[in-house]
């Protein structure tokens, strides 16, 4: 089962070493992984979306760690999750048109284009990303690379509105 | 200016060692380090020179087990420091509080490949609490402050502090040392009230109790709040083996070691307990054989420092996070506080029922008058000589096993080992440092012959640095250990066991490396040499004994057993 952690560490050197470090003593996965700063001087934030049945022993081996400031486990329910995709397509002349049109559903943007082939960038919640990759899908995927996964806890107490496909990320 | 008239990154970090109150450093110089031996000389600080690096950094862990206090070892860059990892390792398998200090070459030759150059800090990652690279001398002071401070609190460990050679050179100034730089470490030292109150209900309502006492309750200093716990509530105690003697083993409530060398009482009261209290201890595959299998009837109250040692082996009903010495204070003081006392549960039947497995299976030897010498025999001999008073190192492998059964440990702090990571050659090193630290102790090493030849060479370190210890090396001409599971679980094909009984010559071996060298092969000869050996005190001794090769160590649970199977005897297998 996919979790998703959100984890705060002092900026310093070797901080990602130690959690990467960490996840292979232990033998826990990582799935995708995102870091960058935070709106607080020397504080980094690492988003992870680790594969494990239960998260209590990561959570604490991640909290051991002398650098590990706070670690949070992201609810589906209460986070803000987002990915960013570029995709490029198979797009020949004639399908050009049906292509573009399904990507604009997903607010998918062109950002190159040849003869054969065109690039989008696209983002959106891991849900719409992988549903606009289905239906991108059957025209032939000639290249792809997907962004870490990044979270923040919501405030609003609304459940997140469902996705669908052209009304909304 | 000269250069001994400049304060630079060394002076700074042998005062910052001086103002963490380090009296004794042990270690190797070599390039990297090069400047920091030169302030040595000029600081109070005791430098003791080991032979290997590895020594040092056991020296450092016998210095810190039989204290408390931190153990400090020092390496140069490279081989010096990848000759600390498993130091390192087992410091931090057995939570004993070391500061490694290491040279790196200069900052500008870092991943240049340079001569003598390692990546110390990453290697360190994984086998230290944590790990820093100073890259400014004005940092030093902090650095070395905030690694005392980890070291020595929460679950100890050890730590290892990175200095490269130019920042070692770099002029600086020194200034007192603060801790505001660790915002993601707080050890939670007191347990929580609710569950402290929660863990009295189950104990106080327990028909058949153990109390489960691991290395934890020693580092905590909570041994006599322990005595007192034990006996307020009336419960059985074992003692793991980084435990011996946190516990007094001539105490009625004494059950001894648990698990799988663990006396037959102790492993059974477990298995059979209604409620098992884990104190400091973590679960280790040693103790608990298959876990699945392991106290089955129990509910767990367990007692850790550390969070992340509670539910990884087996769910708590009641987790308490907090030191095993303030938690015991709060437990025995909430105990006492009560107003309505429960009655307690009979528990007479229970201690009927411990009474006769300690007099169905008690530690069994044979010694057989005209020899084989038994490693359990030699052992109960210098116990009953030297009336147990003496802190005991040992090495790994069977005669350690029979350390820890057959000395009957009394306080904490007298029994000096390597318990998780099971580090061969661990025992003298490792008695050197204890006898630094203690010299009005009688320090003897308890060690075999597999594991003496890893380390020994630390003994010309013991004569020329004046640290009288006795080491006992019991010579069975192989590794005792490997061989007893071939015997056992291969069929008896013996693979890579035998180091022979002709070389080395010991005794020789000793005189030329400076100690007194004694031999003896024959049981009635047993007294007179721990006699003599007890009246050397101008040097060290080493003394051979000479002891059966097929023994094997019993009680056994083999690997991955249930508990429930103990086997006394080989024939049971």
């Amino acid at each position: 089962m996919q979790h998703t952690l959100t984890v705060i560490v002092e900026d310093k050197p070797g901080v990602l070493a130690r959690i990467s470090a960490m996840f292979s003593n232990r033998g826990f996965n990582i799935h995708s992984l995102a870091v960058g700063p935070t709106h607080q001087d020397g504080r980094s934030r690492i988003t992870l979306v680790v594969d494990a049945p239960e998260l209590e022993q990561l959570k604490k081996q991640l909290n051991k760690l002398v650098n590990v400031i706070k670690v949070q486990e992201m609810e589906p329910a209460e986070a803000l999750e987002r990915e960013v995709m570029i995709i490029r397509v198979s797009a020949q002349p004639s399908t050009r048109g049906e292509v573009r049109d399904t990507a604009s559903l997903f607010d998918a943007r062109v950002i190159d284009i040849s003869s054969s082939a065109m690039t989008f960038e696209v983002a959106g919640t891991p849900q719409h990303l992988k549903t606009f990759l289905e239906h991108l899908g059957p025209y032939g995927v000639i290249d792809l690379v997907k962004s870490g996964r990044i979270a923040m806890k919501r405030e609003s107490e609304l459940t997140p509105a469902p996705v669908v496909v052209g009304v909304g990320k | 200016m000269t250069e001994a008239s400049k304060f630079t990154g060394s002076h700074s970090l042998l005062r910052s060692l001086e103002h963490e109150g380090v009296e004794i450093i042990f270690g190797v110089p070599g390039g990297a380090i090069l400047p920091a031996y030169d302030p040595l000389l000029d600081s109070p600080i005791r430098h003791v020179l080991a032979r290997h690096e590895q020594g040092a950094g056991h020296m450092a862990e016998g210095f810190a087990q039989a204290t408390g206090l931190v153990g400090v070892v020092m390496a140069t860059s490279g081989p010096g420091a990848t000759n600390l990892i498993t130091p390192l390792q087992n410091a931090l398998m057995d939570s004993t509080p070391i500061v490694a200090i290491t040279g790196q070459v200069p900052t500008s030759a870092i991943g240049s490949d340079a001569f003598q150059e390692a990546y110390t800090t990453g290697l360190a990652m994984h086998c230290t609490k944590h790990s820093y690279m100073a890259t400014d001398a004005d940092d030093i002071p902090n650095l070395i402050h905030e690694a005392f401070h980890l070291a020595a609190t929460g679950r100890p460990g050890p730590v290892l502090v990175d200095i490269p050679k130019d920042v070692l050179n770099q002029v600086t100034t020194w200034r007192e040392p603060h801790l505001h730089n660790l915002p993601g470490y707080k050890p939670t030292v007191s347990g929580h009230p609710m569950q402290i109150r929660a863990a009295i209900e189950l104990i106080e309502r327990s028909e058949r109790p153990v109390l489960y006492v691991g290395g934890g309750v020693i580092k905590a200093g909570g041994s006599d709040q322990l005595l007192a716990f034990a006996e307020a509530v009336n419960a059985p105690v074992v003692t793991t083996l980084m435990a011996r003697g946190a516990f007094p083993d001539d105490h009625p409530l004494a059950l001894g070691m648990p698990g799988m060398h663990g006396v037959y009482t102790a492993t059974t009261a477990i298995q059979k307990c209604d409620v098992l209290v884990s104190i400091g201890a973590r679960f280790d595959d040693r103790v608990t054989g298959n876990p699945d299998a392991f106290a089955p009837g129990a509910k767990i109250i367990h007692i850790d420092v550390d969070p992340a040692e509670i539910g990884k082996v087996r769910a708590a009903e009641v987790p308490i996070v907090g030191d095993a010495r303030s938690v015991l204070i709060d437990l025995l003081s909430t105990l006492q506080a009560r107003r309505d006392p429960v009655d307690h549960p009979a528990r007479d039947e229970w201690f009927a029922q411990i009474q006769s497995w300690k007099n169905q299976f008690p530690l069994a030897y044979e010694q057989p008058p005209d020899g084989p010498i038994k490693v359990q025999h030699f052992i109960e001999r210098l116990y009953a000589i030297t009336g147990g008073e003496a802190v005991i190192a040992a090495g790994v492998g069977q005669h350690q096993m029979w350390a820890s059964q057959f000395w009957g440990f009394r306080n904490p702090r007298s029994w000096v080992n390597s318990g998780g990571l099971g580090t061969m050659g661990f025992a003298v090193p490792a008695a050197v440092g204890a006898k630094t630290a203690r010299p009005d102790a009688l320090v003897i090493a308890l060690d075999g012959d597999g594991c003496f030849q890893m380390t020994m060479q630390e003994l010309i370190t013991a004569s020329t640095e004046d640290i009288p210890v006795k080491v006992v090396v019991f010579n069975n001409g192989g590794y005792g250990m490997v061989k007893q599971w071939q015997n056992l679980f291969y069929g008896g094909r013996l693979s890579a066991v035998d180091l022979g009984f002709t070389y080395p010559d010991y005794p020789k071996l000793a005189e030329a490396m400076g100690c007194v060298g004694l031999k003896v092969d024959h049981p009635t000869e047993i007294d007179p040499v721990i006699e003599k050996m007890l009246t050397v005190n101008d040097r060290p001794v080493v003394l051979e004994v000479v002891v059966d090769g097929d023994e094997m160590c019993f009680p056994m649970v083999p690997a991955g057993g249930s508990n429930d199977r103990i086997v006394m005897t080989r024939d049971e297998l």
